[in-house]
């Protein structure tokens, strides 16, 4: 038949028959470079109370500071560089979105398996839980968790965490009951091998391409929720602003016209999540076994 | 001869993918007349179902039917604006699928579906179609219609389903039937019904019938005639006793033999070596030399359709009739 | 058919006790409840005294047992910030985030469903990619951004629509409403569009994608062959098809955007249930915090019930009473 490609060669194929997807990913490339990167290209350390001078505060974009530094997006209200501000947000947006994610698949994962292999009540308490928290939209799981827990970067996330886990393990567990219930985990049972051998080395394999495509849309949620949350001031705190708090800071003065302590991070915020998104839809597309006719 | 109801000439019908040129039919050409039942054979992916679509235009993208002529009752059906084809569909060919399940509608009741095949093509009041579909399962023998008129396609049986897709087909007394494998997913015993009760009704009520299939023993005691089709071209025309008792293709001979009840009891079931070959990389030549006994440096060239006996076709440079002769 | 619901009213109130419990936990043990149910600018005297008519100084279960009882009764706890009940606050508001959400969730369907069956029907069309690509924005973009935009670019630069507030309401069968009145009308366009945006977002690439995986199947191409024109085919076949899905997607998503008008009803400074949490978390009225979210989570309840039982009912496979013919 067709030549032989490896199925990594395959999708990447595929995936590059979306030019949008591909912009996507460019732009999804520099993002992460520039969070990686962010104390090393700001021009300002805007953490750095020292270097800060209220009479900058809220120039526009292009305008210079008294120490003559280049304010290429503006200053803030209390005399920060905005570009900087949107490299140290980017930071911590991906960061916590991304470490969220990250805990809730594993966690999500884990739990997922051991439903799908111990069964009955194991599974029957699991999936429980996982459904009554399924139909309710993560946002306000999210906020009665904050609520109850407060402020903060740790809090945050976890309250991410404990919000998202919920969709990884009903994947997983989907996954590994049909492989379950193939032969060849008959056959491994039959073997007697030890129940660790039989999750690890087969059904956590086949749970993995599934969790990678959700992990892959949801990554962009979770960064768009925790931005919702500390628009709403109840997610990060002031000390450690991610593009959310500084939306939030902006958003007063927007409605005088200094439009850019609001706008700039945002649009750094929406160029995130889209390019993620593009890049996940593709992916989705391609992986979609029903669409292949 | 009068005009046949149904006349194909060269028929192609291409699919292009991204990997290259499927040729899924091609240069197919037979008739039928009204009254008569045609076989098709062959196995799966010799193009005999996309056959019946190309006749009907149901050829999904990224295939077309790139040549020929469909002449139904002299009628060019290529040459017709989608409008006139629609009205031709279910209406004068009907087509019957291979599983029930997966073509009546899951979610519609089924005198929903039946009614609107009616309603479609003529103006008549929905008490008056409805009388016309309990009439039209009662003939294909399908007991209280009433009650099967008011059901979803999942409370019946495969073999009432497939009864009602016969009867669907049957709605608008059309000038031919095309049945693409409509027993294959059936009970031996229900292929048995349905396939006597299909022969009473195309005598009846002269309309033609074209039986796609792969299997030899359901064409034997069903058709006239009989296609033999391979890799999406006709290899062996001709009438069905003709065919069967003196096959002059290799394949059709392969596939003769190949039926389990043609081997003495005991002896090892005969089969035709090889596999059909991918459709994408059809080269020049017969396609079937690879698998063949007889070939030989001839048939590298493509073979065309021979006559070597009045009545019948061959598509092979080494035909069996010189075996039959010998 | 009554067995079901039968079943989901029970599984229901278990899933009700079961939360009740969660946030009594949440309240009463993980946080200070002096703190959460006690106004704390009440001087000691009057602490104590709340302090005892609580019950906060007896043990853990017999506490719950008395949260239950008050629970039940419909006590909630008063506003620190309005000094009313709770519940009485919340249910004051209501209205108008219902309001604001069924408009959305109207827009959303009506625009959603025809420019997702277009996109299904014609994938590779310039429209089909372009409302493709807008449903990717729709659905990507943070509501709280959009709205933003939305308010900048309506409000502060072209002053077509007011920036915050809820119209003029009128009276409607009891209930306050201000869609009536066209001053209501511009109030409530920005929030709704803003609200709406996501699920019309997660209905066009629903429905597209249900369409293109139907229009693969062969019932359509049966339909085909029987002649049917294509609008029928789409119309009745097919949207019948994905119809379920959809509906059950809308009905489940109806709770979500109740949620999501929490942000929305910040942005715009809605007078609705979500305005209301989230002022409440700043100044720490903790007895509407709790209320709000058993309420919340009985109006979770009640919509998937009712999701559940309309899905029974429009897909005929799913019911119980049949016979196989």
């Amino acid at each position: 038949m067709a030549s032989a490609q490896t199925p990594f060669q395959r999708v990447a194929a595929d995936f590059a028959q979306s030019k949008l997807a591909l912009v996507g990913l460019a732009m999804l490339f520099v993002i992460l470079l520039v969070a990686l990167f962010a104390p090393l290209i700001s021009p300002q350390n805007p953490y750095d109370l020292a270097q800060l001078d209220v009479l900058d505060s809220r120039l526009p974009p292009g305008s210079k500071s008294g120490n003559g530094l280049m304010f290429w997006l503006g200053s803030d209200g209390q005399g920060r560089d905005m570009l900087s501000g949107i490299f140290y947000g980017l930071r911590i947006s991906l960061g916590v979105g991304a470490a969220s994610t990250l805990c809730a698949a594993i966690i999500g994962l884990a739990l997922g398996l051991c439903a799908a292999h111990f069964g009955r009540r194991t599974d029957s308490v699991i999936m429980r839980v996982v459904d009554i928290q399924l139909s309710f939209p993560s946002i306000l799981i999210a906020l009665i968790l904050l609520a109850l827990l407060g402020q903060g970067i740790g809090k945050t996330i976890l309250a991410l965490i404990l919000a998202q886990w919920a969709y990884y393990a009903r994947t997983a567990r989907s996954a590994a009951l049909i492989e379950r219930k193939k032969e060849y985990i008959e056959a491994a049972l039959c073997l007697a091998l030890p129940p660790s051998r039989i999750v690890l080395r087969h059904l956590l394999p086949n749970c993995l391409p599934p969790l990678f495509v959700i992990a892959t849309v949801q990554v962009a949620a979770a960064i768009a929720l925790e931005a919702t949350l500390s628009f709403l001031g109840i997610g990060v705190p002031i000390t450690e602003p991610s593009l959310g708090l500084l939306i939030k800071n902006g958003f007063d003065y927007m409605l005088s016209g200094e439009y850019w302590i609001s706008v700039f991070p945002g649009i750094a915020l929406v160029l995130t999540i889209v390019s993620i998104n593009l890049v996940a839809d593709q992916l989705r597309d391609v992986l979609n076994p029903r669409l292949q006719r | 001869m009068s005009e046949p109801t149904l006349r194909v000439e060269n028929l192609r019908t291409h699919f292009f993918t991204r990997q290259g040129v499927v040729k899924a039919v091609e240069d197919v050409s037979f008739s039928i007349g009204p009254g008569k039942i045609l076989g098709l054979v062959g196995e799966s992916g010799s193009g005999k179902s996309m056959t019946g679509y190309s006749i009907m235009d149901l050829v999904d993208p990224p295939g077309r039917v790139v040549a020929g002529r469909i002449l139904l009752h002299g009628r060019d059906l290529r040459a017709l604006a989608p409008r006139e084809m629609r009205d031709i569909r279910g209406n004068r060919i009907a087509m019957i699928f291979q599983d029930p399940m997966m073509t009546l509608n899951p979610v519609l009741r089924v005198d929903t579906q039946m009614v609107e095949a009616i309603r479609a093509h003529a103006d008549t009041s929905r008490q008056a179609a409805l009388a016309r579909a309990r009439e039209a399962l009662a003939r294909v023998g399908i007991p209280a219609p009433q009650e099967r008129l008011s059901a979803y396609p999942h409370q019946l049986s495969g073999g009432m389903r497939q009864r009602v897709g016969i009867a669907i087909a049957l709605l608008n007394q059309p000038d031919l039937i095309i049945a693409d494998e409509p027993t294959t997913a059936l009970d031996v015993t229900i292929q048995g019904q349905i396939l006597f009760e299909m022969q009473k009704l195309t005598r009846e009520s002269g309309t033609a019938l074209i039986w796609i299939t792969h299997d030899l023993s359901v064409i034997a005691g069903l058709a006239d005639e009989i296609c033999v089709m391979y890799a999406g071209r006709i290899v062996e025309h001709g009438s069905v006793d003709q065919v069967l008792d003196a096959p002059l293709h290799p394949y059709t001979r392969g596939l003769i033999d190949s039926v389990p009840g043609q081997s003495r009891k005991g002896a090892p079931l005969r089969q035709i070596p090889g596999m059909t070959p991918s459709l994408l990389e059809l080269g020049p030549g017969c396609a079937f030399r690879e698998r063949c006994a007889y070939a030989d440096a001839a048939c590298q060239r493509d073979p065309a359709l021979s006559v070597p006996v009045p009545g019948r076709q061959v598509r092979c440079f080494h035909p069996l009739v010189q075996k039959a002769n010998a | 058919m009554l067995a079901i619901i039968v079943r989901r009213l029970m599984q229901s109130v278990l899933v009700l006790y079961f939360m009740s419990l969660l946030v009594f936990v949440g309240v009463y043990a993980i946080g200070n409840p002096v703190d959460i149910l006690i106004n704390p600018q009440a001087d000691q005297a009057d602490i104590a005294r709340a302090v005892a008519a609580l019950g906060l100084d007896k043990p853990l279960w017999q506490q719950y047992l008395v949260f239950l009882r008050q629970a039940l009764s419909g006590d909630l706890g008063k506003s620190f910030a309005y000094n009313i009940p709770a519940i009485q606050l919340i249910l004051e508001r209501m209205p108008a985030t219902l309001e604001l959400a069924l408009a959305a969730t109207a827009m959303a369907v009506l625009l959603g469903i025809p420019l997702g069956l277009w996109a299904g029907l014609k994938p590779e069309s310039w429209q089909a990619k372009l409302i493709l690509t807008g449903s990717i924005l729709g659905f990507s973009l943070p509501t709280f951004w959009v709205g933003l935009m939305l308010i900048m670019v309506f409000a502060v630069e072209l002053g077509w629509l007011p920036a915050s507030g809820r119209g003029p309401t009128t009276d409607l069968l009891g209930i306050p409403v201000s869609f009536l009145s066209w001053e209501g009308i511009r109030h409530l366009i920005l929030p709704a569009i803003n609200l709406a945006l996501f699920k019309l977002a997660l209905l066009i690439r629903l429905t597209r994608a249900g369409t293109r995986e139907a229009l693969l199947q062969d019932y359509v191409k049966f339909a085909r062959a029987k002649g049917l024109s294509d609008a029928r085919v789409v119309l009745v076949h097919v949207l019948k098809n994905i119809m379920v899905p959809i509906v059950t997607v809308i009905g489940l998503e109806f709770g979500s955007v109740i949620a999501f008008a929490i942000v929305t009803e910040s942005i715009f400074a809605w007078p609705g249930m979500g305005k209301l949490i989230i002022d409440s978390i700043n100044v720490l009225d903790r007895p509407v915090i709790v209320a709000y979210l058993l309420i919340i989570v009985a109006l979770f309840i009640l919509i998937n019930l009712a999701v559940d039982i309309t899905y029974s009912l429009l897909d005929p496979r799913v019911r119980i009473d049949e016979t196989k013919g």
